[in-house]
């Protein structure tokens, strides 16, 4: 019985090895790898819609119709029209600079968890500035100290836990964690607070269209200047990861930490300025949506960027040109939902359903090219913390 | 007051301790009982925890199981009750076929979880953190969906595991009777619990299987020369302990409530995470942690519903509510920070184990 169990379990684990071509270790196989992993988890996931079909209201059991439907609806809603399209690009924007954040911590061996509470505290970073600063200054200024705002408060959410990883060693995943539901209970006190709008009946901030604080709309009927922000990102970081001695500094520590402390890197520094970094850019994430989609916290303002940026980073390979367009995919889906959930009636959550289902094939697929391409013996692989993101990663920043 | 107390209330620091501790002595029948009920799924989590980690798997995937467990438990008792009928409850618990059925359900699911952990992280050999993040990202997903499907079919529960009453003449004593009330009365996924931390904590350091398993979690390959089967001993480690982490999700959707909400883990799993990390990777160690959350939340919930007087009140009336419902997590990250050099990971934990003779 164990035997056997034993031999089931060791084919399941895809002990077969690939020999990998010399091609295989360039941007387009990853690509392909991942629109692999994407294909797969459509085809899953249009079977779960088929299986549970009979749930809604006026569709038959296993009416495997209905996933093509709702794809349809979901892709026609992205990208079928001006409207879908800005409402991809809107979507993407904090999924980008998130997803850069959660990538660049990945690069220096950091797993930040904490995209929700630092996108949370950059929007009441840049709320603050938009609720004392009022009418006083141009439109303009407000908004870019609104923006350097959010990235200092995200920056901080973010310092936090790289400090106490540094000095205590508290592991990050745990403390990011943790100070995700401190920050919503500080965004609702702040809600309820300091940021109040006087006079009104329930707790509820002011509107920043009346300050003219809102990103101006440059594209479609909705599509902000954030946009650019977030695509601007995209080159910035790549150039500090890859053209910078920080950025090289960074990706040492990812690789083999101790390696990079012998060779003199200040890596406890490198951990503070890195989750600080990453904090700042979740951060901005939060004041984009803020200024260029909500205008206004209400009581129990949340978001889920926090894991979607995950999601954005791990697919994108931590590679900021992996991230944006992981980014562009993911908010293509949430942009599409709304459509799919409105004709063919398929719930939005289906979204973060295909999510996991795309990293776990991914991760399944991630694997064979880690285990054919790395070393024999496993023991050097095995401590650096995110061992095949590390070994992808260098792989695409050759 | 007057007096000593009297006295003691006018020094400054002293004195708002002393008020405290009189406001918790005076409380403690409504703060126990909070607090053993917030520690139950916590520590049930964390002994999942406890469980992986020892024998080498870190499992962040905790929160997905509770959630996926909760769900699946409630969504199968309520479809037993459809199909059976709700049948005449035990004397004991209120405990009904249908309950039963979804109990088992749940068991299963949150073990089927596991399994795929397990195999990601194992065979695999994906990094266990990542691992875990699609658990949870997946468990989310994939009950929201589901949930969200069923709501329209306005879909009646099979209701909830009874509570043991114990005697009025017990929980009238003051303090002893209170904290008796407290222990007892629960309904049987908690008062299982407090039986699991203790068989567990003999089983993990005084039997052959606990040996095994320390052994496989600190030097698998030492493990693996005396004849160990280090990966299979993995196996089944992280199964089995999936069910104690589905034994939360129960507890969530068929004990404390008779419901399942989306979401409604709300980070519970993360909790009992820290809490194995502060209990030192033992099983007595995390429910005194998760206790000391519980007493946290419990002693913040009753502030706020029975305030203090007094100089402590004025003093709590100054500090936003949120901060009380913040506090503990912010102690849990300034426990875990103060201690962290105290609190040893297993020196294998989350390493993926090769054989040698496999490469």
């Amino acid at each position: 019985m164990r035997a056997r169990a034993r031999s089931i379990l060791s084919r399941l684990s895809l002990r077969g090895r690939l020999q990998m071509p010399g091609w295989a270790r360039s941007f387009g196989w990853l690509l392909a790898e991942s629109g692999v992993a994407i294909l797969f988890a459509l085809v899953v996931g249009g079977i779960g819609i088929a299986v549970f079909s009979g749930l809604l209201p006026n569709h038959a059991p296993f009416d495997f119709g209905l996933p093509v439907a709702a794809y349809g609806a979901l892709w026609s809603g992205a990208v079928g029209s001006t409207n879908g399209i800005t409402s991809t690009l809107v979507y993407a924007t904090p999924l980008i600079l998130a997803g850069l954040g959660v990538g660049l911590g990945f690069k220096a061996g950091l797993f930040n968890i904490g995209g929700r509470g630092q996108f949370l505290m950059g929007t009441i970073g840049a709320m603050s500035v938009v609720t004392l600063l009022g009418n006083s200054l141009p439109g303009p200024a407000t908004i870019l100290l609104a923006l350097v705002m959010a990235a200092v408060f995200g920056g901080f959410a973010g310092f936090i836990p790289g400090a106490l990883k540094a000095t205590s060693g508290a592991h990050e995943v745990v403390t990011t964690i943790m100070l995700n539901y401190v920050f919503v209970f500080v965004t609702y006190w702040a809600i309820s607070g300091p940021l109040r709008l006087a006079n009104s009946p329930q707790p509820i901030t002011l509107d920043t269209g009346t300050r003219g604080a809102d990103l101006p709309i440059i594209l479609g009927r909705d599509g902000h200047a954030g946009i650019l922000l977030a695509l601007l990102g995209i080159p910035l970081i790549w150039f500090l990861l890859y053209r910078t001695t920080l950025g090289f500094e960074i990706r040492a520590a990812g690789a083999n930490s101790d390696a990079a402390r012998y060779a003199g890197m200040k890596t406890k520094r490198l951990i503070v300025l890195t989750m600080s970094m990453a904090g700042a850019l979740c951060g901005l994430a939060g004041a984009t949506t803020l200024l260029g989609v909500v205008h206004q916290m209400a009581p129990g303002y949340d978001t889920t960027i926090g894991f979607d940026a995950i999601t954005v980073a791990l697919l994108g390979r931590s590679n900021p040109i992996g991230i944006g367009l992981a980014g562009l995919l993911l908010g293509g889906m949430r942009a599409g939902a709304q459509a799919m959930q409105i004709s063919p009636g398929v719930p939005a959550e289906l979204v973060d359903a295909l999510q996991a289902i795309i990293l776990l094939f991914l991760v399944i697929n991630m694997l064979r090219r880690w285990r054919a391409t790395r070393p024999a013996g496993g023991s050097m692989a095995a401590h650096a913390e995110s061992a095949e993101i590390g070994a992808l990663s260098a792989e695409v920043a050759k | 007051m007057s007096g000593i107390p009297g006295a003691l209330d006018s020094i400054p620091l002293l004195g708002i301790l002393f008020q405290l501790f009189g406001y918790v002595l005076a409380n403690l029948q409504y703060v126990s009982n909070t607090t053993v009920a917030v520690a139950v799924p916590i520590t049930l989590a964390a002994l999942c925890g406890v469980m992986c980690e020892r024998s080498g798997v870190v499992n962040i995937g905790l929160e997905g199981i509770m959630l996926t467990a909760a769900f699946v438990g409630w969504l199968v008792a309520a479809a037993a009750a459809g199909a059976l009928g709700v049948g005449t409850p035990l004397p004991y618990f209120g405990i009904t076929l249908p309950l039963i059925i979804g109990l088992i359900a749940a068991l299963v699911a949150g073990m089927l979880v596991s399994l795929l952990h397990a195999w990601l992280a194992i065979s695999l050999r994906v990094d266990q953190i990542i691992s875990g993040t699609i658990i949870n990202i997946g468990a989310a997903g994939i009950t929201g969906y589901m949930y969200s499907l069923i709501s329209s079919q306005s879909l009646v529960g099979a209701g909830q595991f009874q509570k043991l009453q114990v005697p009025a003449g017990v929980v009238d004593i003051p303090v002893v009777g209170w904290l008796i009330n407290a222990i007892f009365n629960q309904g049987p996924v908690g008062l299982v619990t407090i039986v699991i931390v203790i068989v567990l904590q003999i089983m993990l350091f005084r039997s052959r299987w606990g040996l095994r398993t320390r052994a496989s979690g600190e030097h698998p390959r030492a493990a693996e020369t005396v004849g160990i089967d280090v990966i299979w001993l993995r196996y089944r480690n992280v199964v089995a302990s999936g069910a104690l982490a589905a034994l939360g999700g129960v507890w969530l959707s068929m004990e404390q409530t008779g419901n399942f909400n989306a979401g409604m883990t709300q980070g519970r799993g993360f909790i009992g995470l820290a809490a194995m990390i502060v209990g030192r990777w033992t099983p007595l160690g995390a429910f005194g942690a998760a206790l000391l959350f519980a007493s946290v939340t419990g002693l913040s919930q009753s502030l706020t519903i029975s305030h203090p007087t007094g100089d402590l009140g004025n003093l709590i009336n100054g500090v936003p509510g949120e901060f009380w419902e913040a506090l503990p997590y912010i102690i849990t990250i300034v426990v875990l920070a103060g201690l962290i050099g105290r609190s040893i990971a297993p020196a294998a934990d989350g390493q993926p184990y090769e054989r040698e003779s496999a490469s």
